[in-house]
């Protein structure tokens, strides 16, 4: 086991540069000029020529990756353009309201995804299944700002009980933190509801019909254990394999879920560094989403073997 | 399993608790969302608005423009000028204090001074005119002309980027090039500099020791008072946002609430609306002179008379009481906008504008236009533009891509058709194009000029005949002159002008009228 996981973290290693070399071609690839931007509408060319030899954006493109990587290598993320700050200050900053976020989503909709989906699955095509599968449908269908947008206006502006955007750091107050997550959570587990629902109702369903379930139920073994004991346990793996993904995932809708709630985590800052052409900060973060998916990838491959007996490394 | 249920009960209990629990302030705090979040913390370094504003909190300047553009003193005292104009001598007030608690003095201020007027436009202009600027005793300064000029009060008191902030000597000292990393001022507020997250909030302290002016506050003139202890400038990026969270007084001032938001917010008892006229902007079209077709000025001149004005603001803000017909170059009711001589242009006269690209022999050459997409306020100024240019006869070939590309791409000067282009639309604040100097698209010096390049010696010398006036009556014909002038070589086209109004909770009052939102004076009443 050991041995395969030395492994898998030795190919981290190609993967995070291929993804290094292909963050860096498209940002340079693309037509803008972060110097042009940093100087404002008032400034001329040779102030912008200025800027850009500070930024060391008129070195070839060639020694400018070879600059950033051998940086990198060493631990050094760089400074950004526009916060003055080291990338890895940014980072630090940002990571706190984004694990949270994530957390809050992820429990919530495992709480309320998984034993949807079971009891969809036990009670295959009555109105409780139709019903789990429209709202499935309706989770995959819905865009979050919508879905946002109509839980504040019910929870933070018609019913007044939660407030409509911001983000308290834990250390401020654990109830603060908490109340001002409820919104974006409840907005971003939207859609990872539906997936788990969908994923728990299939996996469960093949599960029922096996041999084993109906032994348990001529045992005279209760419903509920059959389910959650029996059925449940074997219909884990690809259940794991969904909620793996699904964190991944998570990486696309906290951009969107912090632009909109207003919470500071690397969402929003993905979405500032884009918008201002920060190279160091977009580079930056897209290592760091892609060592956490790839992470995520290697959990889960880890968790089949304490699922599934039968999986060995 | 019963422990857990009664743990998470107890759990939900208390966080229901905690949704009714109001908290406490022992000082008023105004929250405030403005245009942009603050990356940049320079204010000499970079032009953006967001900047100047965070620059207006924590400095001072020497003179300012009350609310009618009359230039007041500010940190000065008094100043006198020689008889025969070449000698300016400032003496600052007693008591003024860096943020450190230092004195000011007027080494500071003659190194401030030196850093601004090397990043600055107007700035540049005004030293041509300099020969040397001389600290006298601590609280006195010296500057000394080749010959008189209007520029030096008017450079001081320039109310817009780069508006002249004074900063303590070593950190003026620092190369204009690069950005300060001090942060230490002599305004009202205190930047605390610990608690700036950007993407988060900015925070400033008010400056117990800041001594306000005597006079009552006026624009960016008279006493500076801050009324509050702390502002905070919270980086909320969504427009619906934002005014959910002012309705529910989650935040108290909205610096520029979108126009069709406007409505649900006159519709709340607790909100209100300030419609200054100096907060106001103008739509430009700036064709690129360097290529075809707009390479001919009688191409460009077809582009007066196949534009009008009230399609370009209908278009983009779409409510008339914050729209203005307005030809005049330097801003209606301005000290120099004038409406001379724009009677029969921007009404869309195609047919006129068919003759002129006849006589012209126009060749159907595609006009490359920038369309930037992801700015609202600007969003439909370029299809409105393509729409009015294709009736008049021009082939349009409008390009779509967001504002910072377009930033990128327009500094290139290629041809149209290797990355170039032929041209765009965009704004100004009113503060900036008040006349023929801070006018920046004015600048027709070539391959010096901002990007377009006009190429005009006529103009260049109108402008510099204005930097040399000091005479107000001569200053407006020249300004006039300019205007006349511009028409007949098109270095960019008023296309009308709007007015973006502030909305803050019906608690906050004070909001001075003044061509840059600035927090002093403003008051949280319970």
């Amino acid at each position: 086991m050991l041995g395969y996981i030395l492994r898998r973290l030795l190919q981290t290693i190609p993967v995070m540069l291929v993804v290094a070399i292909f963050i860096f071609l498209m940002l340079r690839l693309t037509p803008s000029d972060p110097a042009a931007i940093i100087a404002g509408d008032n400034a001329n060319a040779e102030q912008v020529a200025q800027i850009r030899s500070q930024l060391g954006l008129d070195q070839p493109m060639l020694q400018q990756f070879v600059i950033w990587i051998g940086k990198v290598a060493r631990g050094d993320l760089g400074e950004s353009f526009f916060f003055k700050k080291t990338v890895a200050a940014l980072v630090g900053e940002r990571i706190e309201p984004t694990l949270s976020l994530a957390f809050f989503t992820i429990v919530i909709a495992v709480l309320i995804a998984v034993p949807l989906g079971v009891l969809a699955a036990q009670r295959q095509d009555t109105w409780i299944d139709r019903l789990v599968m429209g709202f499935s449908v309706l989770g995959f269908s819905l865009p979050v700002f919508v879905i946002g947008y109509l839980l504040i206006y019910v929870f933070a502006i018609w019913l007044n009980w939660l407030p409509v955007q911001g983000y308290q750091h834990i250390s401020e107050g654990v109830l603060g933190w908490a109340q001002r997550l409820i919104l974006p959570s409840m907005t971003l587990s939207v859609i990872y509801i539906a997936l788990i629902a969908r994923m728990t109702r299939a996996s469960v369903l093949e599960v029922l019909s096996e041999d084993y379930i109906r032994t348990a139920r001529a045992k005279g073994q209760i419903e509920r254990k059959v389910l959650f004991r029996h059925a449940l346990r074997n219909a884990a793996v690809p259940i794991v394999t969904v909620i793996g993904l699904g964190i991944a995932l998570l990486i696309g809708g906290v951009v969107v879920t912090e632009s909109l709630f207003t919470i500071p985590g690397l969402g929003r800052l993905t979405v500032d560094a884009v918008l201002a052409r920060d190279y160091p900060t977009i580079q930056a973060v897209i290592l760091l989403f892609s060592f956490v998916y790839v992470m995520i990838n290697l959990a889960v491959d880890l968790i089949y073997t304490l699922l599934d007996p039968r999986i060995r490394y | 399993m019963i422990e857990l249920r009664k743990a998470i009960l107890a759990a939900a209990c208390a966080a229901g608790l905690s949704l009714v629990a109001t908290p406490s302030f022992s000082q008023t705090t105004l929250k405030a969302v403005m245009h942009s979040d603050l990356k940049i913390l320079d204010p000499i370094w970079t032009t953006a608005y967001i900047v100047r504003n965070h620059g207006y909190m924590i400095y001072d300047t020497l003179l300012a423009q009350d609310e009618k553009g009359a230039i007041k003193p500010q940190m000065v005292d008094k100043y006198d000028v020689s008889a025969d104009g070449k000698t300016y001598t400032f003496t600052l007030r007693d008591g003024l204090l860096w943020h450190d608690g230092k004195p000011v003095t007027s080494e500071d201020c003659v190194a401030s001074i030196k850093r601004w007027s090397a990043r600055d436009s107007m700035g540049q202009k005004m030293m041509s005119f300099v020969e040397s600027m001389t600290p006298g005793d601590a609280r006195t300064f010296t500057i000394q002309l080749k010959e008189p000029t209007g520029l030096v009060l008017l450079g001081l008191s320039k109310p817009s980027s780069n508006v002249p902030f004074m900063m303590p000597k070593r950190v003026a000292e620092t190369d204009p090039t690069k950005q300060i990393e001090d942060f230490t001022g002599s305004g009202p507020f205190v930047f605390a500099r610990d608690e700036w997250k950007p993407g988060d909030k900015t925070v400033y302290v008010k400056f117990d020791k800041y001594k306000p002016r005597p006079e009552p506050a006026s624009g960016l003139a008279g006493g500076k008072v801050a009324k509050v202890d702390r502002v905070e400038w919270l980086a909320v990026s969504d427009q619906q946002q934002a005014v959910n969270a002012l309705q529910k007084g989650e935040i108290d001032f909205l610096e520029q609430p979108s126009i069709d938001l406007l409505g649900t917010l006159k519709k709340d008892p607790n909100i209100t609306i300030v419609e200054s006229q100096q907060l106001k902007a103008q739509y430009v079209f700036r064709p690129n002179h360097l290529h075809k077709p707009f390479d001919n000025p009688k191409i460009r001149q077809a582009l007066w008379y196949a534009f009008n004005q009230e399609d370009f603001l209908m278009a983009t803000v779409g409510e008339s009481a914050y729209i203005k017909e307005c030809k005049a170059l330097f801003i209606c009711g301005s000290t120099f906008g004038s409406t001379k001589g724009t009677e029969d242009v921007l009404t869309s006269n195609v047919k006129k504008a068919q003759e002129l690209l006849k006589e012209a022999g126009y060749d159907g050459t595609p006009v490359v236009l920038m369309h930037s997409t992801d700015l609202k306020a600007l969003t439909n100024l370029a299809p409105v533009a393509k729409s009015l240019m294709e009736k008049a006869g021009f082939k349009v070939d409008m390009q779509s891509m967001d504002w910072q590309t377009l930033v990128a791409r327009r500094a290139k000067k290629d041809p149209p058709n290797a990355g170039g282009w032929n041209a765009f639309l965009t704004s100004w604040v009113t503060a900036d194009v008040m006349n023929p100097v801070s006018t920046a698209y004015l600048n027709s010096s070539c391959d010096k000029a901002l990007f377009g390049w006009p190429c005009d010696e006529t103009m260049e010398k109108l402008r510099d005949q204005f930097a040399r006036e000091s005479d107000p009556a001569k200053q407006k014909a020249i300004a006039e002159a300019v205007q006349a002038r511009n028409m007949e070589i098109t270095a960019e086209i008023p296309v009308g002008e709007y007015l973006q109004p502030v909305a803050m909770r019906k608690n906050v009052t004070g909001l001075l009228t003044a061509p840059a939102p600035v927090l002093w004076n403003i008051e949280i009443t319970k």
